[in-house]
């Protein structure tokens, strides 16, 4: 079964490669690269499957012992995220295929787009299966190379603009993780994760502090959380669709992965769990804020992301295996729920030329179907029960108020608060854009459209298509996960709670590679 | 753990000229100050691996004692084929981005400069109150707002 590991970052990198060399050739390159990612796909189902019933997985890279060679571990957590990646980066996928399929490619040069994607997988796949710090950067550096290319994809000039700013704040965060790393091989001689989370207890606490906070810092920059998260909005609406999906369903979640593991495996014993408290309630309520604020639904989806971003570091800030196991649960639900969304929004483009709020309407009646691949997940994200939104947001807040004290009640009345911003700002683009008939969107007055932010350069109405019978049906597939997300809530938040238990206390981990105890 | 003094002052002084120039507003002078600070790493990284050794072979009879660490090199080696990749993405991206506009300069953002000069109009008004008829005034405002606005975006 160990064997199973190292191709989750094989398969979809032997997939670019094969892509490249399909070049011109579309049809093949679509097979090539949709043929890698089921495989993968079923490699992380079948890992799943193994860790949940006999136990996590772990491999030697090249045979050489932990301390010194770099191992891969899979455990319920990375397992489960390799499930859910999958599942999005193959669903994302089969959607630009049907949108380039549709538009003749005229916009993205094709032959460039699906070995870059692969590479984005093998970079996500990679970074949830190290450990090994270093092994972490270099996951992370391969999915940043590759979304600089694709959210600069057509070179056009909005895309150079937003790709400038997103390419040099993300540089900044790899050159802090990088220095991180640097100092905590210089304090504890070891980039393995385990034999880190061993040491570290034995050096001076001020020192775990710096090194703690510098790595916050560069993983926060990534999870774009609040002081830090103002790249993502800019950055973000304007590529295409299908890469925005891609970048606000995993990207981010990758930077909360790995505080997740920096705060339960390396740094056990620093604790910073009430700044991360604050952050968490400012990320929610800045986030909420600025989406309650856009006209352009893809601007206010990026808006809603980062204040959902809050949710997760609140959960992870109560380091209880209660907190953690719903943070799980709700990192699925998010990473399925939010692409979605992005996926409908990218419909809502194609179909009325547009995503400004004030330019569209009528769409309920113009096409039935993308309204309700839009209403089902838009409730979702909102949190209306019982889908998996209310259930995420349930845990967490019965899990916080398992350990009371003000600043958590505070946390639990900011995400109770910017789950009905969420629930307005979402209302309001469906009032506008699908309720609305198409002939009051002229000289439409409105106390709700005052003072909303426009998206730049977006006045020039596109096109209006007909979304090809693919884009539709992936959608749909979409919120048909999704929506299963709420029908097996229980047998997956028993998961998520299994897994938040093996990341309970740094001991299993250390464990898990170092059978026989390390120094 | 002994450190060469001169590897700590080159390292600094790299940190700060890199950050100097990763601040400006030209890409070139971005591209440079980025290549700065991961220089910078690197020594920092070289800095970590401790002190001063034989190369890290065991051949030719040298002990473990003696030898240098060899991990922070390797990681080095890695960090440089990084930086090269992300610094030719770079500055294809400059040349891109001077094919399009003719300038080095990273533009504003339109938004940005929309809500400036909507801010700078109704510091304007603030400062001229019209006595008169305070709707009319707020109507003139919003469509001096607009008309910026739209003048800032174009």
């Amino acid at each position: 079964m160990n064997a199973l590991i190292p191709l989750v970052v094989m398969l979809p990198l032997l997939g670019a490669a094969a892509a490249l060399i399909a070049g011109k050739r579309q049809r093949l390159q679509v097979i090539v690269t949709v043929i890698a990612l089921v495989a993968v796909l079923a490699v992380s189902v079948v890992l799943l499957v193994e860790v949940d019933a006999v136990g996590p997985l772990i491999m030697e890279v090249g045979g050489w012992p932990a301390p010194f060679g770099i191992v891969l571990v899979v455990d319920r957590l990375s397992a489960l995220m390799l499930v859910v990646s999958a599942v999005v980066l193959l669903a994302v996928l089969l959607f630009s295929v049907g949108q380039g399929m549709a538009d003749g490619d005229s916009e993205t040069p094709v032959s460039i787009y699906h070995p870059t994607y692969m590479v984005l997988a093998a970079g996500v796949f990679n970074a949830f299966i190290a450990g090994d710090l270093f092994n972490l950067y270099v996951g992370f550096e391969i999915l940043l190379v590759a979304s600089y290319v694709l959210i600069t994809m057509g070179g056009t000039g909005p895309r150079i603009r937003a790709g400038v700013t997103y390419i040099v704040v993300s540089l900044i965060s790899s050159m802090l993780f990088l220095a991180s790393i640097a100092m905590i091989y210089g304090a504890l001689g070891t980039v393995n994760m385990a034999q880190i989370s061993v040491r570290m207890t034995e050096i001076d606490p001020s020192v775990q502090l710096i090194l703690h906070v510098m790595l916050l810092i560069a993983f926060g920059i990534k999870a774009a959380v609040f002081p830090l998260s103002f790249w993502l909005p800019d950055s973000y609406p304007t590529a295409p669709a299908p890469v925005t999906a891609v970048f606000a369903g995993l990207l981010t979640k990758v930077g909360v992965y790995a505080i997740m593991r920096t705060e339960t495996v390396l740094f056990a014993e620093s604790d910073v769990n009430d700044a991360l408290m604050v952050v968490a309630f400012l990320t929610m309520i800045v986030g909420i804020l600025g989406a309650v604020a856009q006209a352009d639904i893809k601007r206010l989806l990026s808006f809603t992301l980062i204040s959902h971003i809050g949710y997760m570091i609140f959960g992870i800030a109560m380091g209880t295996v209660a907190g953690l196991g719903a943070t799980i649960y709700y990192i699925v639900h998010h990473i399925t729920v939010q692409t979605t969304l992005f996926l409908a929004a990218g419909l809502v483009e194609r179909q009325a030329g547009s995503t400004s709020i004030n330019r569209i309407g009528g769409l309920l009646k113009a096409s039935p179907v993308i309204a309700v691949l839009f209403f089902v997940p838009a409730l979702n994200l909102g949190g209306i029960p019982p889908f998996s939104g209310f259930i995420g947001k349930l845990g967490l807040f019965t899990a916080g108020a398992q350990q009371p004290s003000w600043l958590v009640y505070a946390l639990i009345g900011a995400g109770a608060l910017t789950s009905l911003l969420t629930l307005y700002a979402l209302a309001r683009v469906w009032n506008m854009a699908f309720w609305r008939p198409a002939d009051e969107v002229e000289k439409y007055e409105s106390p709700l459209l005052e003072e909303l932010t426009e998206a730049p350069g977006e006045n020039t109405d596109r096109e209006m298509k007909n979304s090809p019978r693919l884009m539709i049906g992936v959608t749909a597939a979409m919120v048909v996960v999704s929506v299963a997300l709420t029908v097996f809530a229980g047998p997956l938040y028993a998961l998520s709670s299994r897994a938040g238990e093996n990341l309970n206390g740094p001991e299993n981990y250390v464990r898990l590679v170092f059978p026989e105890g390390v120094e | 753990m002994s450190v060469s003094l001169v590897l700590v002052v080159l390292m600094a002084v790299m940190y700060a000229c890199g950050v100097y120039l990763m601040l400006e507003r030209s890409m070139t002078r971005v591209v440079l100050g980025f290549l700065l600070v991961g220089n910078a790493t690197n020594i920092l990284i070289l800095i970590m691996g401790g002190r001063r050794g034989l190369a890290p072979i065991l051949n030719d009879g040298a002990t473990s004692g003696e030898i240098n660490d060899p991990l922070p090199q390797a990681f080095i080696l890695t960090a440089i084929v990084i930086t090269f990749g992300v610094t030719a993405f770079l500055l294809a991206l400059i040349y891109r981005s001077w094919r399009l506009s003719r300038a080095d300069e990273l533009e504003d953002d339109p938004e940005d400069l929309a809500i400036a000069e909507r801010d700078a109009a109704v510091q304007e008004e603030l400062r001229n109150p019209d006595p008169l008829d305070t709707e009319v005034d707020h109507l003139d405002e919003l469509a001096a707002a607009h008309d910026l606005g739209e003048r800032g975006e174009e």
